[in-house]
């Protein structure tokens, strides 16, 4: 196999609040012989949030993120389920309406950027998955994850719209179980592992998202999961560090440590707790 | 292409408000064929092993939206959705409930007031001064009719509002279907109630800022209406229209083009002083705390920065269409 080279969108968190998240990408891409060049050019992807108040301008910015993916000749990687969703939504918009890719071309003109819609968006999940492939890494696997119950959280952004994904379904999907059985583990089904976290309402709408937060490590823990695995850093801090407005909300104790699929990969890949950031979890991880 | 025949085991969710006290499940094992849709499986339960079973239909055409179920979670219009592709991507085991065991009457049946009270709460009709005896025709151009045609295929079939995970939780909330409603009367240029309805969507609670962006409504509609995109242009409407008010909610969108135009990337901490306000921001201290001394928060003068900020700074500059 010819060695697998992205270009890496990082996303606001991975630099901010989840250095855990690019502590165990970088790892699992060393040890999987994945070339991973960072977008340090990158902006904020808007979060669904700039979009409320700007829509175009919020097209321009991810705009500029890809085009500096198709200046690299690269696929672009995401390792957060809403700057991918938003990132593919842009190209989705510009590659099937010539007027608005005409008029955010008009601007990124200024400086001295083109969008041409050359390089693909991919989640750092599916370049695993579906280009690494599950039966290489179950081959590199030395730390196999057997004595957890592991449950898969999906997170909406990953998911939903499925026009704009990349083959799970919404209302069955596999990718991350099948993860987690290849990293050996026991892969948890519930309810709730395609529901929402509640993490974009969560200063506007507290209850609601503590509601949300509630029911899905509720049942997760009723699924006799010991972790709670995520491709999404803001589905993590969500469910990582609002625990206890869940359990106020929800009217129990709910608690489960959270990690970033990357960490569960890398763990099974042999690399330490300290190595994929495991001492940066709110809620402490026994490994 | 040959029928072929699979036997099926559907669990289905059995209740009657009037006589029981609680619902449950009764199991129906049938050989279902491979050109069967839902709605023939509910006709098959009632005719082949229960005429009390109930459920509602009308134009078996998708059109109507009467008889909206839920198969293992997946909210479907029972009319049009084929057996086939169910087995496909559940297998032989199949749940069928209604849209919200919450509001069940009777079997699939369910009391559908909440939703159309929503609808209400939202104007869902045109408001305009009439003249009796007008001097020339109110032209609506091709374009301006485009812009609300997509909002007005909806068939009020309650998909979108009972998968809707705010809904579930928050009685106030106005929900996916009312808010498409909404919008496509704040589209139809002949309507004069533009700054009344967008008041009544920008209401704390119950409007759109309690949207939580998960995308079921998109994924669940069978008319491929894209609700949250109806839900995000009266986000947008909010700001053109300057009924948004600097609340936590609003303050927060515009929070990330503060910090775009200042670093490229979202200054987490800020965003949230920003949002909350200085006396707000106080209640997140705790958990700011716990997330610190795990290195999770990094302190202002450490915020990274995008390279080539000087261009997002000039985007940010030139492309912006909206003001606050």
């Amino acid at each position: 196999m010819s060695t697998l080279r992205y270009a890496l969108f990082t996303g606001c968190t991975a630099r901010e609040s989840t250095p855990e998240q690019m502590k165990s990408t970088m790892a699992v891409a060393d040890k999987l012989g994945i070339e991973l060049e960072v977008l340090n050019e990158a902006s904020c992807c808007g979060a669904s949030h700039l979009q409320d108040y700007d829509e175009f301008l919020s097209l321009v910015l991810n705009a500029r993120n890809i085009c500096y993916a198709e200046s690299r000749g690269m696929t672009m990687v995401t390792i957060c389920n809403t700057c991918q969703l938003n990132t593919v939504m842009t190209k989705h918009k510009l590659d099937s309406d010539p007027a608005m890719k005409a008029k955010v071309n008009e601007k990124l003109a200024e400086v001295g950027l083109e969008y041409k819609g050359t390089s693909d968006i991919k989640h750092f999940l599916y370049a695993i998955i579906d280009d690494f492939g599950l039966d290489t890494l179950k081959a590199k696997i030395v730390a196999p994850l057997s004595k957890f119950n592991i449950a898969p959280f999906y997170g909406c952004h990953n998911l939903r719209p499925s026009e704009l994904g990349e083959g799970d379904n919404a209302y069955n999907p596999t990718s991350l179980d099948d993860l987690i059985a290849a990293c050996g583990g026991k892969s948890v089904d519930y309810e709730e592992k395609n529901k929402c976290c509640g993490f974009h309402a969560e200063l506007q709408a507290p209850r609601t998202a503590a509601l949300l937060t509630g029911k899905v490590i509720a049942g997760a823990m009723d699924g006799n999961a010991d972790w709670m695995v995520t491709p999404c850093p803001l589905c993590h801090l969500k469910l990582d560090t609002q625990h206890e407005h869940a359990s106020e909300a929800i009217g129990r104790e709910v608690a489960l440590p959270v990690l970033h699929m990357q960490q569960m990969v890398g763990l099974a890949l042999g690399c330490s707790a300290e190595e994929v950031g495991l001492q940066h979890h709110v809620t402490e991880v026994p490994v | 292409m040959s029928i072929t025949t699979q036997k099926i085991n559907f669990k289905v969710f059995r209740f009657n408000a009037d006589t029981d006290y609680l619902p449950h499940y009764k199991n129906y094992e049938i050989e279902v064929t491979s050109e069967e849709v839902v709605l023939d499986i509910l006709n098959r339960i009632k005719w082949e092993f229960d005429g009390s079973f109930s459920y509602r239909r009308s134009c078996r055409h998708g059109i109507c939206g009467a008889c909206a179920i839920k198969v293992n979670g997946k909210g479907v219009l029972a009319c049009k959705e084929r057996m086939n592709s169910l087995i496909d991507l559940f297998g032989t085991e199949l749940t069928l409930e209604p849209l919200t065991i919450k509001r069940a009457i009777k079997d699939m049946i369910v009391d559908k007031t909440d939703f159309w009270e929503k609808h209400e709460a939202v104007k869902p009709y045109l408001l305009n001064h009439i003249e009796a005896f007008p001097d020339e025709e109110h032209i609506v151009t091709n374009d301006e009719a485009e812009e609300l045609l997509e909002a007005d295929y909806c068939i009020q079939c309650g998909l979108c509002h009972y998968s809707c995970p705010v809904v579930d939780v928050n009685e106030h909330f106005i929900g996916p279907a009312a808010f498409v409603k909404a919008y496509r009367f704040e589209a139809d240029v002949r309507d004069d109630a533009h700054i009344e309805r967008l008041e009544i969507v920008n209401e704390r609670d119950s409007g759109v800022w309690d949207c939580v962006k998960c995308m079921e409504c998109a994924e669940v509609c069978p008319k491929e209406i894209n609700p949250i995109e109806k839900i995000t242009k009266l986000h947008n409407m909010l700001f053109t229209e300057g009924v948004a008010k600097s609340t936590v909610a609003v303050r927060h969108a515009v929070g990330f083009k503060h910090s775009i135009a200042k670093h490229g990337l979202l200054d987490e901490g800020e965003l949230v002083r920003y949002s909350e306000g200085n006396i707000g921001v106080i209640k997140h201290v705790p958990v700011a705390i716990k997330m610190f001394v795990k290195g999770k928060i990094v302190l202002p003068w450490n915020m990274p920065k995008s390279e080539k900020l000087d261009e997002i700074k000039t985007l940010v500059k030139s492309s912006s269409t909206a003001k606050f």
